[in-house]
């Protein structure tokens, strides 16, 4: 019998050696199960019923329900994130709620790591390579948005008010990932 | 005791703290709070470096970010180095070393000060005149000369060791400036709720208040306003303050550049720290409050160390508690001289006069003077200095209503101040594109309308009194928060007494000194030294723009960008053209304000973090058994794995070797994917390939050709149908994120009718790619729920199952012309799958293998790659591809242009095979074909070698070639040429092995 393979994560060997800084602690999160989600009106809200998270419809808004966490991207697009080995489970819910919908429904938990970056100065962190204004009034808890960092792309979502979760396609997260550690380093004296 | 030139008493230096630092070597003190320049002073020393053209001795000018001569090069070693740093602005620590530039052996005795004697020789336009002839003189002396003569300070010979952080930055408003004018905004601002940022550069805020010793605001000291402005705004939660913080570029929609320096005053700078941060501010609106420049009096001999701005001096003695000098002369047209030689002499500093270039000065400072004593001398002018490298007397004389001098007297002394009047610091306006009014009454430029949601407040914008200042600081401050949306900000004003007032009046140009004008050097600009004979001799020969007359003779065009100059040379160039000044114009203000380190534009991103390094799920394997990587675009690939004592071509070899008798492992990963799915997945598919895809059944794979509008090769790729709605899409490496982007613009803007959807696949899954005679066997054990025999799975199909224990898409697919697999699993499982393929491949000697060996395996088979074979003006029939277009379809991307005329011509360049005669001769890949060796350059050429490498397995080179109507040549000799030969290879067929396909369907 051959063995199961075992997961490497694109960030394993770089968390070992992360310097723990208050100000800006940063930790890559657990494996997800993670959808993108795309499709036509009609397919919104039996998407997000069999998902477990109604789709928000503000537009950068994130919705969360027992774990689950839907992510609006576009008017058409979300990003949809569970819990790891949740990700069979949840296609065949929902490609069979949504059935002769105008849909389309990709897996992409392999695709994506994420990484979390809380502190009082998570946020200039973050700023050092993103344009965006992350101040509470204009980047409330809560909102997500796909954005660049540095010369990557990124998924930047606001969980708490010094609390941040990145989702990065994979290849880029160790050069997201070093950085996150230089623009940190200052706070870390 | 810090020097000689100390005041007792006074000044924002700390007496407890005394620094050592070095200059060229010399051990000296100071007191922290001062700058290497005060520092200098105090030790009575103003000689600071060497003119750039004439190398003439300079001294300290000014006591701010104007500063055009003493400029030094700072730094503990070759790592930590910077050169052209201006004294002025450096702030003493302990240990500082600093040297001067641009001498040699020293600065006291400079060889290269010849150039001063031989300037009869290098008059303006001097190198545009002496360089052009004879032509050859110029790569081979002239400019290699020139080279190493110019310039001031030395670039260091090591990389730089410090680090640059970068910050992005959102505020309502940006208040450029942190004077009277620019904290009085700030507060304004503030108050009304307004998200406020407040940049000077210096280490405190005050600006000119910082030197301020009479003025009081609201009963206060100026320095104690200041100390209550600064608390209550930090102690606001909606102020970010920003001291040591240049604000230098003025960009599109409100971004402003600013440089802060926060290690440049540490003695040990702790290593956490970056040297400089770069922010990048957008701002809702902006308050310049940038003040204003001194300019000092164009007269002959006017750049002998000891001749500083006369506002600098009083900087020097209320400021810092230092003394420029003990005996000066005051050369001025302008009131603001008379309160600097007024607090020079209570400091103790002898005025043995006040030459006013005026006829008539009055006022309550030229009141004041008398009344202290001071000679007033009116109508006169300083026409000449004395001095080695130290002035030691002035010459004052009458000037006549003609201009003629009369009563020449020599006046010793060790200090000249100068005033010629004040410049608005209109640098950031001008910037942001705001337009630029000519003030006849100030005699200066002054901010016009704004291009930008901006607006300009005190001295920048010819206000000088400090009343006026304030009042006006907090008014902008008040109306920009507004216009920010934000109100409600309680009406102010500010008490000022102890002032005298002061005439704005001021004079530009050279002043008259009766001298025999193409003798004496009365300098411009002190940085390019440029002197007002070379402006009057450009006009005369022709210039009439500023533009042109900047450029001929270089004034304004030095690091300080003529903060001090251009203003006396808009004055010269007007009296001599004889024209006024707003119809002469004036030079464009360019970002940086002042220079800004390479390192703070660059940020983090150098070396490793210059740009993203991306690596696939297997890379630390192939890293760790010594493969040789190159790179695709920002990916990194196994080019091939060398064992020991191989080189790339014996590697290759092996790999190649391998392959084709038992089997080869190869890491595809970097391979683009989409998916594409919903309803019209199939007829979006048609419309975006070439090929058919209607009749694809669900489980089988086709090779896909994607054209330009334009009807050429875009990209290529193996398709998978998965499901009726659902196709699994492959990409070149290079071309994913194009083709994504080519899909979706049709999908938004042509087809927004079809129900399909693109997401990105790329990094979902890890690709490995099990390839050769013994593919089947080797994955066989490892994969569960795939019938993997030839009926089954047949070559191009693909099957949904699991290998050790995951998920899989495994597609039988080949581009090495063998029996081949390539196995797609999620991501995070790419490694451990590899090496359990790896192990289970170890009973067939399984081969790891790099991109060269693909290339030479497909190339073997004649598969082109997309943006080698073809080269973005090659149709699908050139590289012979016409089988993969759909004839019978209606419509695709790209079929209207691939029909014209023009590309059915048959001498279109057309991919063909090439062999040498030698089988060992390796063609060298983009080398030119031609019929006839023996014509005589230009020859005609028919193509291009394309693709070309040793094939181990044909024991011969072979190369892809594209030729002029190549496929009628098939048969024909033609030529490369190379240096000194011609090598003929004879056009054949692009396949070279296996060309029934047998292996393929093993």
């Amino acid at each position: 019998m051959v063995e199961t393979a075992i997961r490497t994560g694109a960030l394993d060997a770089l968390s070992a050696r992360a310097p723990a800084i208050a100000a800006a602690s940063l930790r890559t999160c657990p494996p997800a199960s993670r959808f993108n989600f795309r499709g036509r009106p009609e397919a919104f809200g039996p998407a997000g019923e069999a998902f477990g998270v109604a789709l928000p419809q503000t537009a950068c808004r994130a919705a969360s329900e027992s774990g689950r966490h839907a992510l609006w991207l576009g008017p058409d697009e979300w990003l949809l994130i569970a819990g790891d080995g949740e990700a069979a489970e949840i296609a065949a819910k929902m490609e069979s709620a949504l059935a002769g919908l105008p849909h389309s429904l990709v897996e992409v938990s392999h695709r994506n790591t994420a990484l979390e970056i809380e502190g009082s100065h998570a946020a200039d962190v973050i700023n050092s390579g993103c344009p965006l204004d992350l101040s509470a009034k204009a980047f409330p808890v809560g909102m997500c948005t796909r954005t660049i960092f540095h010369k990557a792309e990124i998924v930047l979502w606001r969980i708490a008010e010094n609390r941040f979760r990145l989702e990065v396609w994979r290849s880029f997260a160790a050069y997201v990932w070093a950085q996150l550690e230089e623009a940190r380093r200052e706070y870390g004296a | 005791m810090s020097g000689a030139y100390r005041l007792p008493s006074g000044g924002r230096i700390n007496r407890q703290k005394p620094i050592s630092f070095t200059f060229d070597g010399k051990k000296y003190q100071g007191f922290e709070g001062d700058t290497l320049a005060s520092a200098l002073i105090a030790n009575g020393v103003l000689l600071a470096g060497r003119s750039f053209k004439y190398h003439r001795p300079r001294g300290i000018l000014s006591a701010g970010a104007d500063e055009p001569n003493a400029l030094v090069g700072v730094g503990r070693d070759q790592a930590h180095y910077t050169p052209n740093v201006r004294m002025t602005m450096q702030e003493l620590y302990d240990g500082l070393v600093a040297e001067s530039q641009n001498r040699w052996p020293s600065l006291m005795f400079d060889v290269g000060a010849i150039n001063d004697m031989l300037s009869p020789f290098f008059p303006a336009g001097f190198y545009y005149k002496t360089f052009m002839w004879p032509r050859k003189a110029w790569d081979a002396f002239y400019e290699p000369k020139i080279r190493s003569m110019a310039g001031l300070g030395k670039a260091p010979t090591e990389a730089d060791a410090d680090r640059y952080s970068q910050r992005y930055a959102h505020c309502d408003v940006l208040v450029i400036g942190g004077g009277p004018a620019g904290l009085a905004a700030a507060l304004a601002a503030a108050e009304s709720g307004a998200r406020v940022m407040l940049a000077d550069d210096q280490p405190e805020f005050g600006g000119s208040l910082l030197a301020e010793t009479e003025a009081t605001i609201d009963g206060k000291s100026a320095i104690d306003w200041v100390a209550e402005m600064v608390a209550a705004l930090k102690a606001r939660a909606n102020v970010t303050l920003l001291s040591r913080t240049q604000a230098f570029g003025y960009y599109p929609h409100n971004s402003i550049g600013l440089s802060e320096r926060l290690t440049d005053h540490l003695a040990n700078p702790p290593a956490h720290l970056p040297r400089e941060r770069f922010w990048t501010v957008h701002a809702g609106e902006v308050v310049i409050a940038a003040g204003s420049l001194e300019r000092p009096m164009v007269f002959p001999e006017n750049d002998r160390p000891g001749v500083m701005l006369a506002d600098s001096a009083r900087i020097y003695v209320n400021r810092y508690g230092v003394k420029p000098g003990k005996r000066a002369v005051v050369f001025t047209a302008h009131d603001g001289a008379y309160r600097a030689a007024l607090d020079l002499k209570k400091a103790g500093i002898e005025i043995a006069a006040i030459a006013d270039l005026r006829h008539h000065p009055e006022g309550p400072l030229v009141e004041a003077a008398k009344a202290a004593g001071i000679d007033v001398l009116p109508g006169t002018s300083v026409t000449g200095t004395a001095g080695r490298l130290r002035v030691k007397s002035a010459t004052l004389a009458r000037i006549g209503a003609d201009g003629s001098a009369m009563d020449e007297r020599q006046v010793e002394c060790d200090l000249v101040l100068m005033s010629g009047g004040i410049t608005p610091s209109v640098h950031l306006f001008s910037q942001s594109k705001g337009k630029l009014r000519f003030d006849e009454h100030l005699k200066a430029y002054v901010p016009g309308r704004p291009a930008e949601r901006e607006r300009s407040a005190g001295a920048c914008r010819g206000l000088y009194a400090l009343s006026a200042v304030i009042a006006d600081g907090f008014a902008q401050g008040e109306g920009a928060a507004k216009s920010a949306g934000f109100g409600g900000v309680t009406a102010r004003t500010f008490a000022v007494a102890g002032t005298l007032e002061s005439d704005p009046g001021s004079f530009l140009g050279a002043a008259p000194h009766g001298r025999d004008a193409s003798r004496v050097k009365a300098f411009v600009d002190f940085q390019n030294d440029v002197t007002a004979k070379d402006i009057r001799l450009a006009t005369r020969e022709g210039f009439r723009s500023i533009e042109h007359v900047k450029r001929y003779t270089t004034t304004g065009m030095a690091t300080d960008q003529g903060k001090t100059s251009n203003m006396n040379a808009l004055g010269i160039v007007s009296e001599a053209l004889e024209r006024d000044i707003p119809e002469i114009g004036l030079t464009t203000f360019r970002p940086p304000y002042t220079p800004v380190s390479f390192g703070a534009f660059a940020g983090a991103s150098r070396g490793d973090l210059f740009d993203p390094v991306r690596t696939t799920p297997i890379h630390g394997w192939a890293a760790e058994q010594g493969a040789a990587f190159e790179d695709v675009g920002i990916w990194k690939r196994a080019h091939y794995f060398p064992k020991a004592g191989e080189d790339m071509h014996a590697a290759v070899e092996r790999e190649c070797k391998a392959v084709r008798d038992s089997v080869g492992i190869f890491d595809a990963s970097t391979l683009g994917k989409i998916e594409v799915v919903g309803k019209d997945a199939a007829t979006f598919m048609n419309r975006i390939y070439t090929n058919a895809w209607t009749k694809l059944e669900p489980g089988r794979l086709r090779y896909g050709v994607m054209l330009r509008e334009d009807g050429f090769v875009m990209d290529d790729g193996v398709v998978g149908r998965m499901a009726d709605d659902r196709f699994h899409v492959t990409t070149t490496t290079g071309g994913a994120p194009r083709v994504l982007a080519h899909m979706e613009d049709y999908l938004q803007t042509e087809w927004a009718d079809l129900e399909v959807w693109l997401t990105s696949t790329t990094e979902e899954w890890a690709v490995i790619a099990v390839q050769g005679p013994n593919a089947r066997k080797v994955i066989e054990p490892l994969v569960e729920g795939i019938d993997l025999s030839p009926e089954a799975m047949p070559h191009m199909s693909v099957a949904v199952g699991k290998i050790c224990g995951v998920p899989t898409r495994l597609f039988r697919v080949s581009f090495t012309g063998e029996l081949g697999f390539e196995i797609n699993v999620p991501a995070d499982y790419g490694r451990a799958v590899w090496e359990a393929v790896f192990a289970a491949g170890k009973a067939y000697d399984i081969t790891p293998y790099g991109t060269e060996t693909m290339h030479v395996l497909r190339a073997e088979k004649g598969y082109i790659i997309v943006g080698q074979e073809t080269d973005g003006t090659a149709v699908p029939d050139d590289v012979g591809l016409g089988w993969a277009v759909g004839k019978a379809k209606k419509d695709f991307v790209g079929k209207r242009s691939i029909v014209r005329d023009e590309f059915q011509k048959p001498d279109r360049k057309q991919m063909v095979g090439l062999l040498t005669d030698v089988p060992a001769e390796v063609l060298e890949e983009g080398a030119q074909i031609v019929a006839d060796p023996k014509q005589p350059a230009p020859m005609t050429v028919l193509g291009q070698v394309t693709s070309s490498y040793m094939s181990s397995v044909l024991g011969h080179s072979i190369a892809l070639a594209m030729v002029k109507g190549g496929r009628a040549r098939l048969g024909e000799t033609l030529y490369v040429p190379m240096p000194g030969r011609a090598i003929p290879v004879k056009v054949v067929e692009p396949i070279f092995f296996d060309k029934e396909g047998v292996r393929l369907n093993g």
